[in-house]
């Protein structure tokens, strides 16, 4: 019972996070004292921290590397893209529109996240992250020559150029190939964020708090024992994967429909590792450590411009840092030293 | 189908070859409902192979394995553990990093009844299914006492407290046979008794059938009302541990090794 | 369609030099070793600064690249791979990917994101004509080189002692130490090998396909990755089949489908591939042991 109570400790612990980040960012815009760069900067703050925690859900919850969660964004990004232009004329109310283009970026996440998870996911070992690597690639790709646009007609699609959509002179276009989404209208907000953020935390938290969750932990923590103990250990692989996929996909509808420009080269393989390094940086499996990491390394370098070029070089050394000193065993054992020696001092 | 007439498990014929090497050949045996059986077998005789084999974690070369008369052909391990086997592992297998409650709760798993969405909207089912499985996996760790440990990380327990939890975690999903591959390993003499009355309690308690792989042949010959020796993946003799005491082969066997 | 057939085989051969690496590392450390591209990258670069800075000749150059990427090899497996012995596939696999990050963005600052085209090293030597064809001299070194590596390789595993120690390990790591092998110096040795030839690679690659940035070799470093799960993982004749069928395929797809979506071709491969035969064309199931 102790330790449940533990769980719900730290599950409040993140909602009262939330709620205390939108209290002060509130109180910020009361009094005017928001910078307009901080401001600007409220959205893909909420859209990382999401993507940590979706990322967190695989590799912290499952055990399981994705490189490709960049992918997943992007599909949500302009599904969520071209299901909002497309309901502007017939939806006026905006954040139906919201509501309506995260959920269709959030289905189509887990679309792709089933197609990819099911041949990958009863292989395990290291083929996710490699097959995951290869599908951001492919979407970046594929995304790179889509080009959508709508006309009274409805929807028109191409691989090659925006000349073959055969629209009528009045139609708009909503993807252009490599300059992505052009014209969104921005209905993103503040307020809609923290609600799908809060929404999310409830999904991951009492998903992990479940039957459920227990089950792919218990797979992380060894296959052969939870195949013999009767789970099905596909099945709970697929559903974390699925719902970080999913999850991936409404943090990428939210992030785009904050700007009125969104390329697909946004959503690359670095995007990937810069999520990836939030949750390695916030403790593995750690969904408060994932938050904090995934905002406070959004918001610093922009205050830390002038080491933007040694940015990439530092992320590649937390990794292999935090990676060594919470994996090797004397690292460790030098940690657990220390450690007893200061309670003793202490006690 | 499962009347008590027909054997909890049978093997017709059983074997499996590793790279063209024999590691199992002609293995037949026959489990009673509610019988404790023993394999014993010098090192290396095949004991753990025949154990991965009735669980599907090795797929069988040839032979058929019938569990209370359906044959288990194609299953994979989970469906195995679904249809009624449940085992231990020689080196321990625990999910380190959950609690003592969560790795038998994993055990309750195919028996708390509600869905990943009913878990997530936190409904009536998922508060009274998980309040069902709290009570019923307390009750299970009574069996050896562990009950006051529920919160304790399993990675973190003695060495012995992680056997009797792994047992204890089989036994939650509700077998017709369990497997024991070396329970007593690593326990002193008085544990090791202690360990002897328990499965005793577990045989008559859930009138389960019992098979162990042992080499404490104080517990082997104390509990076990049958006992089957192999060598070399081979049946060389069966029997009660009386007439295996006295049967030359086994003791050849015996012998042979510590010589070697 | 027999020049796009040569070009395939060509490209697949330089796929096949690096799947090596990614097959024997895979094989004998059971991981996989993301920063092998980027040491194909080092590679180039010491040779495109080696020819185009300090004017030496094609041969000694590649000798120096071969040189710093083996040293470059064994530092990272000692550094970075080798404290996590122990430690679970995920934790070396975040690793592997700080590693290859690491170096892609050392490179950066080093040698800044400019583009530097690669000096043709056989500029001197003409096309050979086969009737219609035109192969250019880079292709059939390229395959060549392939060829000699291979049999190098089949030979050094399967006849000399130090091979044979590789092959213990890759079977049992605990056993091979029983039989009295330095399984950290055979990891390190295998580490060295295919950083090696990850540099002939990255020389070959730059010289068929002269620009050479940071990320040069992250693209062909995953392509081969996925050659080398094609073939069968810890395979080496797997990893050179895999490694010619991908090119063919690449380059195919390049000609008769899109361009752009080549790589996604390529890539579908891959998850076709693991759903349809997981272990690869030559590669065989491993039990795990219980």
């Amino acid at each position: 019972m102790k330790k449940l109570d533990k769980n719900a400790k730290t599950a409040f612990l993140n909602y009262g996070l939330v709620a205390v980040f939108f209290v002060a960012v509130e109180i910020m815009m009361a009094t005017g004292v928001m910078t307009n760069s901080f401001k600007g900067q409220l959205i893909p703050i909420i859209s990382y921290v999401i993507m940590a925690l979706a990322l967190n859900l695989v590799v912290g919850i499952s055990g399981e590397l994705s490189l490709g969660h960049a992918g997943f964004m992007s599909v949500g990004a302009f599904t969520g893209v071209i299901v909002a232009s497309s309901l502007q004329d017939s939806i006026g109310a905006s954040p139906l529109r919201l509501l309506i283009a995260i959920l269709a970026g959030a289905l189509t996440a887990a679309i792709a996240g089933i197609v990819i998870g099911i041949p990958v996911l009863r292989l395990g070992g290291d083929y996710l992250a490699i097959v995951t690597l290869a599908f951001g690639e492919i979407i970046k790709n594929v995304m790179n020559c889509m080009y959508v646009g709508v006309d009274s007609k409805g929807l028109h699609m191409s691989l090659m150029d925006a000349n073959s959509l055969g629209m009528e002179p009045t139609g708009r276009m909503i993807l252009n190939g490599p300059m992505g989404a052009t014209g969104i209208k921005k209905i993103s907000g503040f307020i809609a964020g923290i609600i799908l953020l809060l929404i999310v935390l409830v999904i991951i938290q009492n998903l992990v708090g479940s039957r459920t969750g227990r089950a792919i932990k218990a797979i992380r923590d060894n296959r052969i024992a939870a195949e013999a103990s009767g789970l099905n250990v596909t099945k709970y692989r697929l559903i974390a994967f699925v719902t970080s996929a999913a999850i991936a996909g409404s943090a990428g509808v939210l992030y785009a429909l904050n700007y009125s420009t969104v390329a697909p080269k946004k959503f690359d393989f670095n995007t990937s590792i810069l999520v990836l390094v939030f949750v390695v940086l916030g403790g593995i499996g750690n969904m408060t450590g994932a938050m904090i990491a995934a905002a406070v390394l959004t918001v610093l370098p922009e205050m830390l411009r002038q080491f933007q070029d040694y940015r990439m070089l530092v992320y590649a050394i937390v990794l292999i840092v935090v990676m060594i000193a919470t994996n090797n065993e004397k690292v460790k054992a030098l940690f657990a030293k220390k450690e007893k020696g200061e309670a003793k001092a202490n006690g | 189908m499962a009347d008590k007439k027909t054997p909890v498990l049978e093997t017709k014929h059983l074997g499996i070859d590793f790279g063209g090497l024999t590691a199992v050949d002609e293995f037949n045996i026959e489990v009673e409902h509610g019988e404790i059986k023993g394999l014993i077998g010098p090192n290396g005789a095949g004991k753990t192979t025949i154990f991965n084999l009735l669980t599907k974690v090795y797929k069988p070369s040839r032979g058929m394995i019938l569990l209370d008369g359906t044959d288990t052909q194609g299953m994979t391990p989970e469906k195995v553990n679904r249809a009624g086997i449940a085992r231990t592992f020689q080196n321990i297998r625990l999910f380190d990093k959950l609690t003592v409650e969560e790795n038998v709760k994993i055990g309750l798993h195919n028996h708390i009844n509600y869905s990943s969405i009913e878990g997530v909207l936190r409904l009536p089912r998922y508060w009274s299914e998980e309040k069902k499985a709290h009570e019923k996996a307390l009750e299970l760790l009574d069996i050896f006492e562990m009950s006051d440990m529920a919160g304790d990380v399993a990675g973190s327990l003695p060495y012995g407290a992680q056997r009797r939890l792994e047992i204890v975690r089989a036994l939650a999903t509700e077998p017709k046979l369990l497997l024991l591959d070396e329970p007593a390993a690593g326990m002193n003499p008085s544990e090791t008794e202690e360990l002897m009355n328990n499965i005793r309690k577990i045989r008559d308690e859930f009138g389960i059938a019992i098979m162990l792989i042992e080499h404490d042949m104080k517990l082997v010959m104390g509990i076990c009302e049958n006992i089957v020796v192999v060598n070399f993946g081979k049946i060389i003799a069966k029997g009660t541990p009386a007439e295996i005491q006295s049967n030359d082969d086994v003791i050849e066997a015996y012998l042979g090794k510590r010589k070697g | 369609m027999l020049g796009n057939l040569i070009n395939g085989i060509s490209l697949g051969s330089i796929y096949a030099i690096i799947a090596l690496g990614y097959t024997m590392v895979y094989g004998i450390a059971k991981m996989l070793n993301f920063a092998h591209g980027d040491v194909i990258m080092v590679g180039a670069y010491i040779a495109f600064y080696s020819i185009s800075y300090f004017g030496m000749p094609a041969l000694p150059a590649l000798l120096l690249s071969i040189a710093v990427c083996t040293m470059l090899g064994i530092i990272i497996e000692k550094l970075a791979y080798k404290p996590l012995r122990n430690a679970t596939s995920l934790a070396v696999l975040i690793t592997a990917i700080g590693v290859s990050y690491f170096l892609q963005n050392a490179a950066l600052l080093l040698w800044t994101s400019n583009t530097k085209v690669f000096p043709n090293i056989f500029a001197n030597i003409g096309a050979i004509k086969i009737g219609s064809v035109q192969i250019a001299p880079v292709t059939l070194v390229t395959v060549f080189a392939n060829i000699v590596i291979m049999l190098v390789l089949t030979l050094f595993t399967s006849k000399t002692k130090m091979g044979k120690a590789m092959r213990a390990v890759s079977e049992d790591k605990g056993a091979a130490t029983l039989m009295g092998i330095n399984v950290d110096r055979t990891i390190s040795l295998t580490f060295a090998i295919g950083s090696g030839l990850a540099a002939i690679a990255g020389v070959l690659l730059c010289t068929a396909y002269p620009t050479l940035m940071p990320t040069t070799g992250a693209m062909p470093g995953i392509k081969a990755f996925t050659a080398a799960v094609f073939g069968g993982i810890g395979s080496i004749p797997g990893a050179m089949l895999g490694g010619i069928l991908l090119g063919v395929i690449e380059i195919f797809a390049k000609a008769y489908i899109s361009t752009q979506l080549s790589d996604a071709i390529v890539f579908a491969v891959l998850i076709i591939v693991l759903i349809v035969k997981p272990s690869g064309l030559l590669g065989r199931k491993i039990n795990e042991k219980v």
